[in-house]
Formats: C-alpha cells, structure tokens, sequence
C-alpha cells in the first residue's frame, strides 16, 4: 500500500491543509468539521504508526526521497509514537467538545479561525514527535507556538492579550536560545541529524562550544515545557485562553516540549556522558523537586481554579523531570508514563472546568459553591481526575507516582521519595479545596442557575475521566509501551 | 590577533545581550518587540558566519569552483527570518489589540489595571 507508506509525512501535512480549509470555509459549524475531523483521522494514523512500531521495531521517513543525513528524516520509534497517540488522541477528544465551548466563548466571526489554530497548533505538536531533525524541530515547534500565541489571545477577556503577549516575548526567547544551541552543535559536528548528532558529539563533547550549545538547549527547551523558575508565562495562559484552548494545551503542548528535552538533551547529548559527568542530572532533580513542591504550594492559594491547575501543571511537569534525572530506565519510563498519564488528567480536569465556565461565566471558587448538586455528571468527572491529581489507587495518578517512587528508591534516595509524597498531601489540599466547595457548600445565586452541562461536552470529558481510571486499573498496556520508549532514548546514555 | 578573524562573533554576543536587555528591561511593548527582533538577528548573524570560508565563493555547480562556503546555514536562516517574521507580526498585532483594550502599551500600567481585576 501506498497510504500506509506516506502516513509519517501525512500525520503532518494533513492538519496542515485542514488549517487553510477551515479559514476559506469560514462558517464556524464547517470549520468546526474539518477540525474536528482531522484530529480523528491523525489519532487513527498515529495509532497505525504505533502498531507498525510495535509490530515491527522503529523505522526512518525520508521526506522528499531525499538520504538521512542531508534530508529530513522522519524517524518513528517507540518514544516518538506514544507522544503521536497522545497528542492526537487529546486533540480528538477535545476537538468534540470544542465546538459547544467555542460557540459560547469566542464571537460567531472569529469562531472558524479558532478551529483552524487548532489544526496548525496539532499539525506543529505532531511534527515535534515525529522528527527526527533538529532544526526541522525547531521549525514545528515554531509552528505550534505561534499558533498557540494567537489561541490564546482569542479569550474572552481582555488579560488573554497581555497574556498571549508575554508567552509570545518568553516563548520566542526560548525557541531562539533552542536555535543558538543546534547551532553550536552544528558547528562542531556539520550535521543536523538527531541519530547523525548523536554519534558526532562525543568526539567534540570536550569542546567549551558544543558544552555551550547544550547549556543553551536546556534553557530553550526549559522555557517550552515550564520547568519551574521558567514557568512565568504558563499560569496566565492557560487561566485565560479559550477553555478547549486550556484543555488542549495542557494536555499536549508542555508534554510535547518534555519530548524535545528528551530527544535532544537525553537522545542526542546523552551518549556524551556529560549528563551524568557535570552533575547535570543532580542539577535537574533540584530544579525537579523544586517545582513540585513549589508549584503544588501556590496552587492552594489561588482563587482562579484553572490558574490552580496551571500552577498543578508546572508541579506535574516536576514529577517528569524528576524521573528523567535519575538517568536510569525505569525513571524515564516512570517520567514518560506519566506523560500520558497527567495529559489525560488535566485535559479531563480543564474541560469539566470548561463546562462550569459556559454555565456560570466563572471559575472563581466562591462562585462554584454547591455546583455539585447543580451539574452532577460533570462535577463527578472533576472529582474523578481530581483524585487521579492526588494520585489515589486505580487512577493513573497513582500508577506513575508508584513506578516514580519505585525508581527513586530503586537508586536509594529515600529523601527524595518523601518530597514526592509530601507534593501528593499538597495536591491533596489543592484538589479536595476545590471538591469541597463543589460537593459541600451551599449553593451561591450564582450556582442555582446552572444546568448540566450538553452531552456534546459531556462525553469528552467523561472519555478522559474515564480513561484516568481504565489505565489506571490496567496500566500494562501504557507502562509497556513507555518502557519501551525510554529504552529507545536511554540507548545512548548507557546504565 | 584572532579578534578581527572573530568580529563577527563579537558583533553576534552585542547584539544577542542588547536584545536580550531590551526585552527584559524594556516596559513599552513595542520595544520588547523590537528587543526580540534584534536577539533573533544576533543568531541569524551566527548561523550565516560559520558557513563562511575565507576566499570561499558562492556554491554554484559547475564552473570549477574548489572553495565555496556551506550553503545550508544559509537555507536555515531563510526559515528562520520566515518565522521571526511571522513572530514579529503576531506581536505587534497583539499590541494594536492591547491598545485598543487598554488605552496603553506600557507594562506596568497595563499591571496596575489587571491588579484591580483578578
């Protein structure tokens, strides 16, 4: 078949047209359908490459016929797949519950240009996974960044602009420091291939330039994922985006960055041995720790609850950092499971949020007062990925806390493990804050109007609250696969 | 010395720290544009000086020619102006709509006003 053949290059360029279509369309409902058909289509061919993988081990795209070291590969392995699967399958997901959340948050004009940022924003996501270039990353990550900029600002209040604004100033600064990295790496080595990169850099990894180029790729990367002292743009973000906006972007776009960290800091400059030998590692598990329990702090104190899980988000990024510093298999797959484990929280966390916003206009808490009573199913769904948050057993919470905690332990830094359960007691305060107020509080004025929120927005939230719970009952299926990953990206950091 | 052989180094961390100082020490958001540009333009400068060869020429096939400098920084760089291009529209467009919004493009008075919001 040729389809199958060209699904590497098609997973990309596919939301790539589907953007122009949408604005040629310009009626929200047409619009809408294109968008929301495009992500299905793109979780079915990344679930394609996932099998192929699995059934017959990685392998290379070479876009345009053109040879791996001066063409762009395409390179499909275990780590690259799953980051597909879970960017398009949280694309689809909240594509479904878009088209109700937009239609009340964005005015009938602008609506069709929000679906067609959503294609380019999955298009750019996608194209980070797949990659197997590094300047080509920079370019999707380009992509998806400018087009996030713009989803951002189209919220309804008038702070979504200087919030758009100040994530475009750190979001460029972040993308640029990437590009000066890959460029002293290019200078030493002459290539820009993540595999050809990988094998060239040992040899000048002595080099004050090439230590520089990786000096730069962590801060420019850092900046992406907001690792914790670089995570000023992301609470105003996600707290004034569009509410689908949030709950995409959580889901993916942070993840996504982690990803890049991966490929590049692990993949390509682990095989150097400079990770472990400039106490690199030690310095990511501080800035890790730190963000866990520094963000799961600030998290109790805010009266904006999407601003609570924002400051959640940059805790939850901490726990994945954590797992990659201790540079051993099952802290990388324990940090890649979680991955997909807290892309399908927070995405199921932000659209019930979502839905209490299209009914009362507000997330503020004293607002949400006895909003439990008044939208039953999509505040059970809260509590559901609520307590996935905390981490309670047979949530995927508690599967990657378990396997994060075993690796720590694994490595005999008990003191560690106990910052890590004292983030949980943290996530306790900060989730079952809000709970209470829901489920227990009496009513506000406010509350008493509302209604259940429409089944359109209703089932994607229960898809993800559900699968917060069915992978957290079986997680063999997830757990093989980010094992199989972090096989991949450890190959060259050796154990 | 080497200094002359590396002005063009030099002039890249000039212009990379003035960028970067305008866009952290800069209130008036176009000037934090502008910063970002010239930060952007600081790597442009990079990528295109170490494809350069003394005496190269320009890489065109046929003709005989031996020395020519590395095309590819080149092709990258056009990317990269592309999207730094398209990053500087998306600011300033941002900033026409704050304006409008706020009556103001300077931070801090922008701050002072989303203070009395929450």
């Amino acid at each position: 078949m040729t389809i199958s053949e060209h699904l590497p290059a098609l997973v990309v360029v596919l939301p790539l047209m589907a953007a122009p279509a949408c604005v040629m369309l310009r009626h929200p409902f047409a619009a809408w359908l294109v968008a929301s058909g495009t992500s299905w289509l793109c979780l079915l061919m990344s679930a394609l490459l996932l099998r192929q993988v699995a059934d017959h081990g990685a392998f290379s795209y070479q876009l345009g016929n053109w040879a791996a070291p001066w063409g762009i590969e395409y390179r499909i392995d275990m780590a690259s797949a799953f980051i597909l699967v879970i960017v398009s399958a949280i694309a689809a997901v909240v594509s479904l519950y878009a088209r109700a959340s937009v239609a009340h948050e964005i005015e009938q004009s602008r609506q069709y240009l929000f679906h067609a940022l959503f294609v380019v924003c999955l298009s750019g996501l996608l194209g980070i996974a797949i990659t197997g270039d590094a300047f080509n990353l920079f370019v999707f990550l380009e992509i998806s960044s400018l087009s996030t900029y713009a989803m951002v600002a189209l919220g309804r209040d008038r702070r979504a602009l200087t919030a758009a604004m100040r994530y475009l100033v750190l979001g460029t600064v972040g993308a640029t420091f990437y590009v000066i990295g890959v460029g002293l790496a290019y200078m030493m080595t002459g290539t820009l291939n993540m595999a050809d990169l990988a094998a060239r850099l040992p040899a000048v990894i002595h080099t004050s330039t090439a230590q520089a180029g990786l000096a730069f790729l962590v801060i420019g990367i850092g900046l992406k994922m907001a690792a914790f002292p670089l995570h000023f743009w992301l609470p105003d973000a996600y707290a004034h985006a569009p509410s689908a906006a949030s709950a995409f972007l959580a889901g993916t776009a942070t993840k996504v960055a982690v990803y890049a960290f991966l490929r590049m800091v692990v993949g390509v400059f682990g095989a150097t041995g400079i990770l472990a030998v400039a106490a690199m590692a030690d310095m990511l598990m501080v800035v890790a720790v730190l963000g866990m329990v520094v963000g799961s702090a600030v998290a109790i104190w805010q009266t904006d609850i999407r601003r609570a899980l924002a400051y959640s988000s940059v805790a939850q990024i901490g726990y994945v950092l954590l797992g990659i510093s201790l540079l051993t298999e099952a802290g990388l797959a324990a940090g890649i499971v979680h991955l997909f484990n807290h892309a399908v929280m927070k995405s199921a966390l932000f659209l019930a949020l979502g839905s209490v916003f299209l009914r009362l206009g507000s997330v503020r808490i004293a607002d949400l007062a006895g909003i439990g009573r008044r939208m039953p199913l999509s505040m059970a769904a809260f509590l559901v990925a609520g307590l996935s948050m905390i981490g309670v057993p047979l949530t995927v919470g508690f599967v990657s806390k378990w396997y994060l905690v075993e690796a720590i332990l694994h490595k005999g830094l008990w003191p560690v493990a106990v910052l890590v359960l004292l983030s949980s007691l943290l996530a306790v305060v900060y989730v079952w804050r809000v709970v209470e107020v829901m489920w227990f509080a009496k009513p506000s004025a406010l509350a008493l109007t509302a209604v259940e929120a429409p089944l359109s927005m209703l089932v994607p939230t229960w898809m993800l609250a559900g699968a917060a719970v069915w992978f957290g009952v079986d997680a063999t299926g997830t757990m093989a696969v980010a094992r199989a990953a972090a096989a991949v990206l450890m190959t060259g950091v050796g154990q | 010395m080497e200094v002359p052989g590396l002005f063009n180094y030099w002039m890249v961390v000039v212009l990379m720290m003035a960028g970067l100082y305008t866009v952290i020490a800069r209130g008036n958001l176009v000037k934090k544009i502008v910063g970002l540009n010239v930060f952007q333009i600081s790597v442009f400068v990079l990528y295109i000086t170490m494809g350069k060869i003394t005496g190269g020429t320009a890489p065109i096939l046929g003709g005989g020619l031996a020395l020519y400098s590395n095309p590819l920084p080149h092709v990258l760089i056009l990317t990269a102006i592309v999207v730094g291009v398209a990053t500087t529209a998306l600011g300033l467009a941002l900033i026409v709509r704050i304006r409008e919004a706020y009556g103001t493009i300077e931070e801090d008075e922008i701050l002072d006003m989303e203070r009395g919001e929450t």
